[in-house]
């Protein structure tokens, strides 16, 4: 009775994350969207983390920084040294103290910082918010869902209902995603507002789940490292497991002797 | 040691009987890992390896991080950051040092219900429990100091919902915050030394370690029994133990690496399942988190805390007999405290000549409902403050305290136990059946 209880106990706590309770406005609606790198099995996807860095550099990156993430990371996401050299002069200027002045970014330096219009970083973002949450904060839905870092801001930017209302001077824009349904940030995205290289269509749903990626690439660069390291570590565990569940049994097969009942 | 008779060290060779006379080390720790251990020890008994192993964990990763870590309000959070992305498998370490703080309150949550559940409080292992309430409450120190370190979100509120508990004390509240903290809010000098008290403390916690397996090896163990060791003779006590090592070596090597499947799939593949998303968001004293939420292994005693608010008849009361003194605030904080200090007492609150649980019809069914309540408050803890959840945290907390202050003492003195075996052989035997006199035990 005690362990079945107690093991009972262990699962509900083992289900039971504290981000369940970061709450919000009931009526935030989350889509589950499909990412590819989902779940222990699931990977990047390189041609979205391209589009995503796509939009970021053509849209987001006007207002939002991403001032934790090293430009010679984007290696990662298939680019060759020289396309990253390329990529940092041509898009982004950054300051040199040692000049007393701006001049083109190099691979070595990070994301610019960009707090002009007070925009939040987008470094972490995928990791910073959950899209999921309960029921009854119990966390199960995260469980199975993930945290939902990613699908809170595909779901934000394809959210717009095309609502808006004007709040002490604040132009606010109605969204299903966002606590409370009104957003300061104007609707980014627009139908083929960024042209893909790849042909791929650049509907509003597309593009925000390909920016969503490209995020929680930018928060989490070492998340298939992480997996990786989980299998071995899995996989070596168990078997040690079973050889020690082995030298156990042997171990204390002298001692125990063969049950009356 | 005294303790059950068992075999010591004799030093054979010259060298080894030449450093025994200068340092009998050898025989120390052939005294400890010999240990006679009563063999009908279940698989609750595991999870002080796990405690071992966490501490150890936690000793190591946390080191290799402080190589990297900068302990400032400015950088604190950049620093982590690199360690994310550019320290050589940092964010392995970072996440390993992270989940192994809940997987280390796992494991102490386990191993006092088993010892609340089998008595192991009671005479005469209450210095063992004492000092196992000391580790806890220090662990619960460094936990929490160990989460202001990234500098995020809930580590700035965490600290400053925290350190306000004790700004609640009458009088000297205010200067005793302020001294904590090292200024009038939680800033770069509270960072600094949480970091060094963070360091500190694990090695505290090491020693008492020490003290507490000192103690147990001093009474023996405890087990599901409750019935003790025959310790009359070393042939007889022989009959009721077997040594840790091998058997309880391997043993339980045998459960921590199946924990550490389970542990290792944690870190690998849902890393920040426990944690709270906010703690990406860099600190800032002007923007206050719509819930400010504790870790998980807080929530309990976090719920215990916000249960008594001015409208409860025991804290009105408490003020008016005070003169208000003691306002809601501060009883809330004794609330909080005195759970944990409840616990520490039960040795002397149960009355039960008892021991186990297992022969206590009665004592049981009131244990499984402590166990239910305490993942009621952990639940309620996380919980916004607000009705219901006000009224269900506040029977909650009643039943805690009622369990360790009402029914404690009085199912000692009303309850008829189930007789218990005369002694741990015939438990064993009854379980496994005598070994066949032929068969040889593995050496």
């Amino acid at each position: 009775m005690f362990k079945k209880l107690a093991i009972g106990a262990a699962f509900a706590l083992a289900l039971t994350p504290a981000a369940s309770f970061a709450a919000g406005g009931g009526e935030q609606h989350i889509e589950d969207f499909h990412f590819s790198f989902e779940g222990p099995f699931g990977t990047w996807d390189q041609n979205q983390l391209q589009r995503g860095l796509q939009i970021y550099t053509e849209v987001c990156a006007a207002c939002h920084g991403l001032r934790y993430v090293p430009l010679r990371d984007l290696e990662a996401l298939g680019y060759s040294e020289e396309e990253v050299i390329a990529y940092s002069a041509e898009n982004f200027e950054v300051f040199d103290p040692e000049l007393d002045d701006f001049r083109p970014a190099i691979p070595t330096d990070h994301f610019p910082v960009n707090d002009g219009v007070g925009a939040p970083d987008l470094s972490l973002m995928a990791k910073a918010r959950a899209g999921f949450h309960g029921p009854y904060g119990l966390g199960i839905n995260q469980f199975f869902k993930g945290m939902g870092g990613a699908e809170y801001i595909a779901s934000l930017l394809d959210g717009y209902t095309g609502e808006e209302k004007e709040e002490a001077g604040t132009i606010l824009y109605e969204n299903k995603a966002f606590p409370g349904g009104w957003i300061s940030m104007a609707p980014p995205l627009a139908e083929d507002q960024v042209e893909f290289t790849d042909g791929h269509p650049a509907t509003v749903e597309a593009m925000s789940e390909d920016i969503a990626a490209f995020l929680m690439w930018t928060a989490e660069p070492k998340m298939m490292e992480r997996k990786y390291s989980g299998f071995v570590g899995v996989i070596f565990l168990s078997l040690l497991s079973v050889l020690l569940y082995l030298v156990n049994k042997r171990l204390w097969a002298g001692v125990k002797g063969k049950r009356q009942h | 040691m005294s303790g059950i008779p068992h075999d010591h060290y004799e030093p054979k060779t010259n060298g080894e009987k030449w450093l025994n006379s200068r340092l009998p080390i050898v025989g120390l720790i052939y005294d400890t890992i010999m240990i006679p251990t009563p063999k009908n020890l279940n698989w609750w008994w595991i999870w002080g390896i796990v405690l071992a192993f966490c501490l150890a964990l936690q000793i190591v990763t946390g080191i290799v991080l402080v190589m990297h870590y900068t302990p400032h309000v400015d950088l604190a959070f950049a620093s982590i950051e690199h360690i994310m992305r550019n320290v050589n498998g940092g964010y392995f370490i970072r996440y390993l040092h992270m989940n192994g703080a809940s997987l280390f309150f796992v494991a102490v949550y386990i191993h006092m219900f088993r010892g609340l559940y089998y008595g192991s409080y009671k005479a005469p292992r209450e210095i063992t429990w004492i000092i196992g309430m000391l580790i806890y409450l220090m662990m619960m120190g460094t936990a929490f100091m160990g989460y202001v370190l990234p500098w995020g979100q809930m580590s700035f509120w965490g600290a400053t919902v925290i350190t306000g508990l004790f700004g609640a004390i009458p009088f000297v509240g205010d200067a005793i915050q302020t001294w904590l903290l090292g200024g009038p809010a939680v800033d770069n000098a509270t960072l600094n030394r949480f970091f060094s008290l963070h360091y500190l403390l694990p090695f505290v916690i090491a020693a008492l370690v020490i003290v507490h397996i000192w103690a147990f090896h001093t009474t023996g163990n405890n087990n599901p029994t409750g019935v003790e060791v025959r310790r009359t003779s070393k042939a007889e006590a022989e009959k009721d133990t077997l040594p840790f090592w091998p058997y309880f070596v391997i043993k339980d090597l045998f459960a921590l690496a199946v924990i550490l499947v389970v542990f290792w799939a944690v870190v690998g593949f849902m890393p920040n399942y426990l944690g709270h998303p906010d703690n990406y968001i860099e600190a800032n004293p002007l923007v206050t988190p719509a819930h400010i939420v504790p870790e998980w292994y807080f929530l309990p005693f976090y719920a215990i805390l916000r249960a008594f608010t001015g409208e409860v008849w025991v804290v009105q009361f408490a003020s008016f007999i005070t003169g208000g003194i003691i306002d809601a605030k501060f009883f809330g904080v004794i609330a909080m405290f005195g759970a944990i200090l409840a616990m520490a007492l039960a040795p002397w609150l149960d009355t039960s000549t008892v021991r186990s649980g297992k022969y206590r019809p009665m004592f049981k069914w009131w244990f499984y409902l402590l166990i239910i309540d305490f993942f009621a408050l952990m639940w309620l803890g996380a919980m916004p403050a607000e009705e219901p959840y006000a009224t269900f945290s506040l029977i909650a907390s009643a039943y805690w305290f009622a369990y360790f202050f009402v029914i404690l003492p009085i199912l000692g003195v009303i309850e008829k136990p189930l007789p218990q075996p005369e002694t741990i052989e015939e438990d064993f035997n009854a379980h496994y059946g005598k070994a066949d006199a032929d068969a040889t035990p593995a050496e």
